[in-house]
């Protein structure tokens, strides 16, 4: 449990709009372990979001260094980020982010396009991931015939079918009724309890950030306990 | 393909959108193979002509005859096999709607010129007998439903008068491109009348045709014809059978650079039309994309995904293009029937029409997709649809 898994690291960040400097994160250090479940909160505008898309390797700090399992991540190529993202990381968004062409089941599957498995075992691990979030009967409902719970669900399932270590969530319950937010708080607890995912979960909700682990502060782009 | 079904689901995402692009293309596609037909149907009659023949006519014009006197001379010419000469009629069948070509033809010589003009032998003898025999093209007699024995009076427009003949022959083509809907009359029968009626007119031809055994030489007889009669009445202008077609294209130069223009326009509008459709589609799908390049999609993907969409979408409306070009083609070929020998679509011309639309489908493709791969992943993430 005590292995540093993700680490940043002096990490500084701003935009450019119109040639003007927008600072959102200074100096921020963090070690995450492991096995851990942490909780992020802050007002809106903190940064969060922007923390959390650095150690998804989906943006680069501007400054300072982002080392997940052992790999310095903010020197890899974009196709390079984009391979070692399908293997190492499982994204939830606010709002799903589902494919609304394709049903539960192939937007599930969609990560797995990107590996050598066949058919077969593809469809294995689909049905793995749908009946771990409950919706094995809902496998060939399309996204706009499920609720906002069941969505997430599906979205659960798409992060965890290519059994990445790391999980990544930006208010998973952020759109989501009482119920509902009980379930996939529930859901994110046994990930990480059963199956020893790391989880870094962004949230407004004090409740949901009881379920963590650890929760830390972030105002104005910086990290407080 | 994996991503097959993916394409295939975006494609008809926007029923209504993609049907009326496919719509919008298959037109195109349609037009653009019309046009081009009608502009080889132009090139027919050079495409027809051998390079074994010359045609001689009145330099100053084709209005203007040639005394069939020049014959004998012209025959003496070395490397001539043969000559044969011919009258242009313009009678009135009915009504002055009802143009076809017809001419007054050595009825000696003149299908020997012309082997492509296939006759039953029996229906050739019948004519050789008989001076208002005619021998009609498979096309001109089933436009008015004649057949062999059938009565037919011409009104005369250049040799005024009524004129009877009776059809004693149909022709066919030997190869796809000859004419099959000329009218070929007997020239004793046409000039006997101009002796009696109008003797100044007798013994008049509108060309000489001549074959030649070594096509090589062409320009060399032509030259030695035209010399034979410089500074006399009636100066000649020799030139090979397709230097002749030509000169009708050219004549109408101008409507077929017109027509290749506007072929290359309805391309242009295809293009845009599709590049509209794929720049909404694409712009629509930013945050999808975005998603998709979370999950560890790469660009290579996210171009696959378009350029497959937009490939997708242009074949389909190329194909439905070609299909509906038949059925037009023949209503057009029928209203033009008069006006071109021939009216049929290239293979060719299928093919470059599928090919524009596929080069259309990749060129409409270019910008949403550089735009699709361009947009940063966290751009594309904050777009709240
Ligand atoms: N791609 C971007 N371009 C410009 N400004 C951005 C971008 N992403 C975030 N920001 C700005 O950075 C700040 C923090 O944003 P974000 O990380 O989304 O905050 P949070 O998730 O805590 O609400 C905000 O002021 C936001 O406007
Ligand atoms: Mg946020």
């Amino acid at each position: 449990m005590s292995e540093v898994f993700v680490q940043l690291q002096s990490i500084y960040k701003s935009y450019w709009r119109d040639s003007l400097e927008i600072p959102v994160l200074y100096n921020i250090n963090l070690n995450i372990a492991e096995g851990e479940f942490l909780a992020l909160m802050g007002p809106s505008g903190s940064g969060k979001t922007t923390l959390l898309n650095l150690i998804a390797g989906i943006d680069k700090p501007s400054q300072g260094e982002v080392i997940v399992n052992g790999q310095h991540i903010d020197g890899l190529s974009e196709n390079a980020l984009a391979r070692w993202r399908s293997q190492n990381i499982g994204f939830i968004f606010q709002f799903y982010n589902l494919m609304p062409v394709l049903n539960a089941f192939e937007n599930v599957e969609l990560p797995l396009l990107l590996t050598k498995m066949n058919k077969k075992e593809r469809r294995q691990h689909v049905e793995t991931a749908l009946s771990i979030v409950g919706l094995s009967d809902r496998m060939k409902h399309y996204p706009n015939q499920l609720s906002g719970g069941q969505e997430q669900r599906v979205a659960i399932a798409r992060a965890i079918v290519t059994d990445p270590n790391l999980i990544l969530a930006d208010e998973p319950t952020g759109d989501l009724d009482k119920q509902s937010e009980e379930e996939i708080m529930n859901l994110l607890s046994r990930l990480n309890g059963e199956f020893n995912k790391t989880i870094i979960m962004v949230t407004h909700d004090p409740r949901a950030a009881e379920k963590a682990h650890i929760i830390r502060h972030l105002d104005k782009g910086e990290l407080y306990d | 393909m994996k991503f097959l079904k993916l394409i295939r689901r975006n494609t008809t995402r926007h029923f209504l959108r993609t049907s009326l692009t496919i719509l919008g293309l298959a037109i195109a596609v349609m037009a653009f193979v019309i046009i081009r037909t009608s502009i080889d149907a132009w090139y027919s009659g050079a495409r027809a002509s051998s390079p074994n023949r010359l045609v001689v006519t009145n330099k100053i014009s084709l209005v203007f005859s040639l005394p069939i006197a020049y014959k004998e001379k012209i025959a003496k010419i070395k490397g001539i096999t043969g000559i044969t000469y011919a009258q242009w009629f313009g009678g009135i069948y009915v009504d002055a709607k009802n143009f076809f070509p017809q001419f007054a033809v050595d009825k000696d010589t003149y299908f020997d010129l012309y082997p492509e003009f296939l006759i039953p032998p029996q229906q050739k003898e019948a004519f050789m007998k008989e001076r208002n025999a005619v021998i009609v093209g498979r096309k001109l007699a089933d436009r008015f439903g004649w057949s062999v024995g059938d009565p037919i009076r011409l009104t005369g427009s250049v040799f005024p008068g009524q004129w009877d003949f009776v059809i004693r022959g149909i022709y066919t083509g030997a190869k796809e491109t000859t004419d099959e809907a000329t009218w070929f009359m007997r020239y004793d029968y046409l000039d006997e009348r101009m002796k009696k009626e109008t003797p100044q007119r007798a013994g008049q031809v509108g060309s000489f045709i001549l074959r030649i055994d070594d096509p090589s030489k062409a320009a060399e007889i032509s030259k030695k014809v035209d010399n034979l009669f410089k500074n006399s009445l009636a100066e000649t202008k020799t030139q090979t059978e397709e230097a002749f077609q030509l000169s009708f294209v050219s004549m109408a130069g101008s409507i077929v650079e017109g027509l290749r223009i506007i072929s290359i326009l309805v391309i242009g509008i295809i293009l845009l039309v599709l590049a509209n459709t794929m720049a909404m589609t694409a712009r629509e799908r930013i945050s999808e994309y975005a998603v998709m390049k979370t999950l560890g999609f790469r660009s290579i993907h996210i171009l696959g995904l378009i350029f497959g969409e937009s490939v997708f979408i242009a074949a389909v409306g190329g194909v439905c293009g070609i299909i509906i070009t038949y059925p037009i083609k023949i209503l057009v070929g029928t209203a033009l029937s008069n006006f071109f020998p021939m009216f049929k679509v290239d293979i060719l011309t299928v093919i470059l029409g599928l090919g524009a639309s596929l080069l259309v489908g990749l060129l409409a493709a270019i910008f949403p997709a550089l735009k699709a791969i361009k947009t940063p992943i966290v751009d594309g993430l904050r777009i709240i649809e």
